[in-house]
């Protein structure tokens, strides 16, 4: 059981800079993200877009602002479950939450700050009817274990790294058949995994199948066939074991509908006297809350968590005074001492 | 004020449950398709803010409209997205000038 002050769901630089805030105060905080890196869309969707509303930075690219903001919370040695979705937030008897992730872990404090921006980054599902019968039964969206694929008849859709990639791996790998459909005959993927894929289906050994879309799935308690659809050259059906539709990531509020939140719009309801939730103890910050006049800028994020921490300060320490100081007056800053 | 500043064209948007809606659109605001039709609360997530990085603006273009050419990142886009046809594109590289007065776009179906 991980123990802190303030659990932040949410490593984007919102969740980061709360870090900071709190720890001026004496707070100490864990942060869960869905995403194996911290960053949260700076580090996902652009990290190599300039932001030119940083306060101070005329331009800063979105993931140095996150290199910058690690740097920043380094002396509060936050934790961080990274990797993992929380699913269940629920108050204790003793006033404390426990939060636990998709995998068990579990975490408690008797704050918990959602910084979750846009929700947990998902693969991203064709919209085809009956796609969800077929999820863990002929249906990928990420790869686990390759060798699920052995002596399969595999087809995976997509023209980026990942379809790319994959598709080299699998057809090395002992699929007994890799195709590879797309939408276009060009491939984004790095140059170097385009040329290889080239060379593999000019050899036969990746049925590569372009200007085509699979858009229908059938199959009894397993998918059996794929409906691809061809530009210009009609329909074909194929027989298949696995289908990989790999369309990358796209965010979505997730468990987070289910925690008792008033929730409007895809936004957690916030009182903007210190971003409370209806639920108490629990607040949100950046891209996730709403209120009247709300704006999803990372500047007000970092407002919206600075107010928070004094607020989730008294519910830490219900008895104890706080005096607000100046970083300036501070003659540096002073970190928790080492684990 | 300066007629310049009171430019508007008209554009439709067919919803995904198929009724059409006639739009305004000022022409001198740098205003995009996304953004216009999320100033009108049309069902578009417009995800990423206009990056040509998410898929949620994806539309036809059902007008015989000139429009700009798309970008190799919103082409890398459009393959992130599904159902996509010749005439695809994403809402957030349409910029919205006068020469587009009375152009009709589809909202393509969202994804999950």
């Amino acid at each position: 059981m991980i123990k802190t002050d303030i659990i932040i769901i949410g490593a984007g630089p919102c969740g980061l800079f709360t870090v900071f805030e709190a720890g001026l105060l004496k707070l100490k905080c864990h942060l869960i993200d869905s995403l194996p890196i911290p960053g949260g869309q700076c580090a996902e969707i652009y990290p190599k877009k300039p932001i030119y509303d940083i306060p101070g930075y005329p331009s800063i690219l979105a993931g140095e602002l996150v290199d910058n903001l690690m740097e920043q919370i380094e002396p509060f040695q936050p934790g961080f479950t990274l990797g993992e979705t929380v699913d269940k937030v629920e108050k204790l008897e003793d006033g404390n939450f426990l939060v636990v992730t998709n995998r068990g872990k579990e975490h408690t404090a008797p704050v918990v700050a959602i910084a979750g921006g846009l929700g947990v980054f998902e693969p991203r599902k064709p919209p085809i009817g009956n796609i969800r019968d077929f999820e863990d039964k002929g249906i990928d969206y990420i790869v686990k274990d390759p060798e699920k694929f052995r002596d399969k008849k595999v087809v995976l859709s997509g023209g980026g790294d990942s379809a790319l990639d994959w598709a080299l791996f699998l057809a090395d790998g002992g699929a007994t058949e890799v195709s590879l459909v797309h939408r276009r005959s060009s491939f984004r993927g790095h140059p170097d995994s385009v040329d290889k894929v080239m060379q593999m289906a000019a050899d036969g050994k990746i049925n590569l199948i372009t200007d085509a879309e699979v858009i229908g799935l059938n199959g009894g308690d397993h998918l059996e066939e794929l409906i691809i659809r061809r530009k210009e050259k009609g329909e074909i059906k194929v027989t298949i074991d696995y289908w990989l539709p790999l369309f990358g990531l796209s965010p979505s509020l997730g468990p987070i509908a289910d925690w008792g939140l008033n929730i409007t719009k895809n936004s957690i309801e916030v009182d903007t006297f210190d971003y409370s939730t209806n639920v108490p103890g629990i607040y949100a910050i950046g891209d996730i809350n709403t209120y009247p006049g709300k704006l999803k800028l990372i500047l007000c994020g970092f407002h919206e968590a600075t107010l928070m921490v004094q607020s989730a300060f008294k519910t830490v320490y219900p008895d104890k005074r706080l005096s607000f100081k100046y970083t300036t007056v501070m003659g540096g800053i002073s970190g928790f001492e080492d684990k | 004020m300066d007629s310049k500043t009171n430019k508007m064209i008209k554009v439709s948007v067919i919803d995904r449950k198929g009724e059409e809606h006639d739009l305004e659109a000022p022409t001198d605001m740098n205003m995009n398709l996304m953004e216009l039709c999320k100033a009108y609360e049309l069902p578009v997530k417009g995800t990423c803010g206009g990056m040509a990085m998410c898929a949620s603006c994806h539309c036809y273009v059902e007008s015989a409209h000139d429009l700009n050419e798309a970008s190799e990142d919103e082409e890398d886009m459009l393959d992130q997205a599904f159902f996509v046809e010749d005439n695809s594109r994403l809402g957030c590289q349409i910029f919205l000038t006068d020469d587009l007065d009375g152009l009709k776009i589809r909202l393509a179906e969202e994804s999950e």
